[in-house]
């Protein structure tokens, strides 16, 4: 890879990022808001500080304080992050405390978690931050020994220049560096010249973890803060009518209960303003338990919606949508999936003449699948702490996207967005359920209303019956076979309730000269969002699944199978856009394979195999599985991920292995059913989670090595896993399994 | 409203509550001992998980009345320095996703070396089935389980 230049289009980035910064000491007043965490770290402490930039200031000891940027959920970019810095800056890893940068859009951009994007949005970025501090410093030490720049060199923290012997530790220098103008071109270091980059690094929470420090956004408190919890409708199509909080609010520590109306009638939504129930009752008291009582006590009338049509302000620009009125049930969604499925659908895409190859086929494969709503249940049920004073707001919520949810708050408390202060928490779990911030609305509101801060808490219950779900999705996959049991055509039409999971362009298009893609769309009033790898973590179990079936037909290793459409892909594509690398999808594959010592069969050990790319990145899995008392045991996972570089190689193992437990646990198990609009499971006596019995005994997993730049890893191992499984229960059972989840509330094997 | 006279973690406290309020929620909103979570509120997922005279017990459904003169440990209170054999081995394993259900796993997985230092998987498994991870940090929790039980 060639060194990287900061361009002329890379200015606007360098100067934003010298904003607060460009010589401004800082003194000891300041660092004490920092609330150093241990003994260490404040034996550590400098006498004085001085910005580099918004990102960076480092200490007359040289201690170096990163700020990073994006919020953390457990995906440890509040390491990895912070090592793209370091990196560049040559930082003595050991000398750098991590604190969460807040929320501020024009210092540090797009604060986002989700869609795997962090680390590989932040590369560049956070790499020119790092080296941009590092020509201040080395242009600092030139001056002041009055030689060139280009004879400094830097290591670990110090700078060097090795024609005089002369050396200066970072933190003698920061003060004049922090003078320095910012530079508009800096170099960036080449792989091979990483130091830190590549190589595992520890949580830099780790030791606040285990030792219960709090961090996170339930963890909130502050003086005179009163306790806030909500009561929505009890079903979806369902909202408020009327209340009498007579009873609850003469209860003890009660101070008020009123309802809210969290987002004005006339306002555009964004994309993730997602809410079935902008209007519910919040119940207001001194502390957790005494406003628990209340919320039992207090009663509520709901009503049923009328069918309303909504505007979504969204990625892809202004979308209408229509909001059915009406109770649903789950036993009605498959009736109402099974007959749109056959009728209406709208064709994606079309490659060839599918039609005739279907017309000639010596024998046609049609398989359909499906899956159920899941419910995120982050541990960290949603809340948020707001303050709302006068024309004022200062917020600490768990949010995966802070920047989605100021022009909202701004709309609903009427407050400008220059007057909302965030800070952003650690997530105790996101999934994509803390993308949504209505809950931030929702406990501003509160504290505007009552005049107090406030953190809203959502119980268990509420935090699972006011979802924001993965919807329910159904596929159908039809194959063609000419009489050599080659594969000749392919037909999929998936859909979903309210939307389809289809990729028309991802594999196995491109592999086939006859390929239709098709799909369809129900209306709905229960909400559904983000779910870690939206749709895909339902069609790479489906295709994976088919692909497996269809390779038994053809009498293939199934392995063998997928390479050969990969070669296909590769080497004489089918169709304008593919959006999948077929060489990097077959490397991840043929890693596997070779990893897993790839045997279909061995003993009492049964192995599925799947692969999938989304999210930017490659996935394999072989999966081994045995029955034990008609139980599943998942006995190993081998884990193939071409992910580009690894910045924080364990932690990317930790985030691989969590993905495919997570899969297991929700091929297995997962599921949220609805009767007459409500969820018949609101809590984990009736939702089960996988556990750490039933969870894989032993997961291996490979990265492919090579130098692409990073992509990310939360979700791309999560898809495939759904296939892995599947295919493995197969071979156990004999019978394929085409609906999620497998087991169910069965826990033997039938 | 009563009076209750507790030992947490060593000290003695004192606070002024309603005989029914959940242990979970006398620490973290009366004592600002905020190590101990809110998962589920039912017992079902192990979040709040502190010892009770040593025994693990899930403190959200605990009712204050009912640990009068009991020692209570929380995370806070598992080791002065944070120390711990099991929170050096999750350091060493670096188990923790999120880490909202970590102090949960620990103060089961302490209760567990108390009453078997030397667990087989079976009995791992027997002992930390009712503390849910969301993360999936399972095969890390076990893995430092048996790191903690080989320091003693």
């Amino acid at each position: 890879m060639s060194t990287i230049k900061t361009s002329i289009g890379r200015r606007s980035f360098l100067k934003s990022t010298a904003l607060a910064g460009g010589g401004m000491m800082l003194g000891f007043s300041w660092l004490a808001s920092c609330k150093p965490k241990t003994v260490e770290e404040v034996m550590a402490m400098p006498d004085e500080w001085f910005e580099i930039n918004s990102y960076l200031k480092i200490g007359n000891n040289g201690v170096a304080t990163i700020y990073t940027p994006n919020p953390e959920f457990g995906q440890n970019v509040r390491t990895s992050m912070p090592m793209l810095i370091a990196e560049e800056l040559d930082l003595d890893w050991k000398k750098v405390i991590v604190e969460q940068a807040p929320y501020h859009a024009k210092k540090y951009g797009f604060q986002f978690t989700g869609g795997s994007r962090g680390i590989m949005s932040r590369w560049e970025p956070l790499r020119m931050v790092g080296g941009t501090a590092k020509h201040m410093l080395r242009e600092a030490a030139a001056q002041k020994w009055q030689v060139s720049i280009d004879e400094i060199t830097t290591e670990n923290g110090i700078l060097y220049h090795n024609a005089s012997g002369q050396s200066a530790g970072y933190g003698e220098l920061a003060s004049d560096a922090s003078k320095i103008t910012v530079p508009e071109e800096v170099t960036l270091k080449e792989v091979k010249g990483f130091k830190l980059i590549g190589k595992s690094q520890k949580n830099v929470d780790v030791k606040a973890i285990v030792t219960g420090k709090p961090m996170f956004g339930m963890d909130h408190h502050e003086d005179n803060m009163l306790i806030a919890m909500i009561e929505h409708p009890p079903a979806f199509g369902m909202t408020l009518h009327s209340f009498d909080a007579s009873e609850a609010k003469s209860m003890a520590g009660i101070q008020d209960i009123f309802s809210i109306k969290s987002i004005k009638d006339d306002y555009v939504k964004g994309g993730f303003d997602t809410n079935a129930f902008p209007e519910i009752v919040a119940i207001v008291g001194n502390s957790t338990w005494e406003v628990l009582q209340a919320k039992k006590k207090l009663k509520v009338q709901w009503k049923p919606i009328t069918t309303y049509t909504e505007t979504i302000n969204g990625f892809r620009g202004q979308t209408k949508k229509t909001i059915p009125a009406g109770l649903e049930s789950t036993v009605g969604h498959k009736s109402q999936m099974e007959k749109v499925a056959m009728s209406s659908s709208k064709v994606v895409r079309k490659d060839g003449d599918p039609e005739a190859a279907f017309k000639k086929a010596a024998r046609i494969i049609e398989r359909s699948y499906s899956a159920p709503y899941l419910a995120h249940n982050c541990m960290e049920p949603l809340n948020a702490f707001a303050h709302v004073d006068g024309d004022k707001a200062r917020i600490s919520a768990p949010i995966q996207i802070p920047n989605f949810v100021i022009p909202t708050l701004t709309s609903s408390l009427g407050i400008a967005a220059e007057n909302i202060e965030m800070d952003l928490p650690r997530m105790g779990g996101g999934f994509g359920r803390k993308a949504y911030g209505h809950y931030v609305i929702e406990a501003a509101l509160i504290s505007q209303k009552v005049k107090a801060p406030v953190k809203l808490i959502y119980t268990r219950e509420d935090d699972m019956t006011n979802g924001i779900y993965r919807p329910t999705y159904r596929a159908t996959y039809r194959a063609a076979l000419d009489e050599n049991n080659e594969l000749t055509a392919l037909h999929v039409k998936a859909g979903g309730i309210p939307e389809s999971p289809l990729f028309a362009n991802r594999f196995p298009a491109g592999a086939l000269d006859n390929y239709l893609a098709e799909e369809w769309s129900i209306d709905s009033n229960i909400t559904i969002g983000a779910f870690r790898a939206p749709r895909s973590n339902f069609m790479a179990g489906a295709e994976q699944s088919f692909l497996d079936e269809v390779a038994e037909a053809s009498g293939k290793d199934p392995i063998q199978f997928r390479l050969d459409l990969l070669k296909k892909a590769k080497e004489n594509p089918v169709g304008e856009r593919n959006d999948y690398d077929a060489e990097r999808l077959a490397g991840v594959l043929e890693l596997v394979r070779e990893k897993s010592a790839w045997q279909p069969e061995e003993d009492n050990t049964h192995r599925g195999v799947s692969a999938y790319f989304c999210h930017n990145t490659y996935a394999a899995h072989v999966l081994d599985l045995s029955i034990d008392n008609g139980k599943p045991v998942v006995d190993k996972v081998c884990c193939t991920i071409d992910c580009g570089i690894v910045v924080n190689p364990d932690a990317a193992i930790n985030m691989a292995e969590g993905a495919i437990t997570d899969g297991v646990g929700n091929a297995f198990y997962g599921e949220l059913t609805f009767e007459n609009g409500a969820p018949t499971k609101n809590n984990f006596h009736q939702y089960r989670m996988i556990r750490m019995s039933e969870a894989p005994k032993e997961i291996e997993v490979h990265f492919v090595q090579n130098e692409i730049n990073p992509t990310g890893m939360g979700e791309p191992p999560f898809p495939p896993i759904f296939g892995a499984v599947a295919n493995a229960l197969y071979k156990a059972t004999g019978k394929r399994h085409y609906d999620q989840p497998f087991l169910g509330e069965k826990k033997i094997l039938g | 409203m009563k009076t209750f006279n507790l030992i947490i973690n060593g000290e003695k406290k004192q606070v002024n509550v309603d005989p029914s309020t959940p242990v979970l929620w006398v620490l973290r909103d009366h004592l600002r001992l905020s190590g101990t979570k809110f998962g589920c509120g039912v017992a079902q997922c192990g979040a709040c998980t502190i010892h009770l005279d040593g025994v693990a017990i899930r403190s959200c459904m605990t009712p204050i009345s009912a640990v009068e003169d009991a020692k209570i440990t929380t995370i806070e209170g598992l080791s002065e320095n944070g120390d711990h054999r099991l929170q050096k081995a999750w350091a060493e394993h670096d188990v923790p996703q999120c880490g909202y259900c970590q102090a949960g796993q620990l103060m089961s997985a302490a209760a567990l070396l108390n009453d078997n230092p030397n667990p087989e998987d079976a009995d791992i498994d027997a002992a930390m089935n009712g503390n849910i991870c969301r993360c999936g940090t399972y095969i890390r929790i076990k893995a430092a389980i048996k790191t903690a039980a080989k320091m003693s």
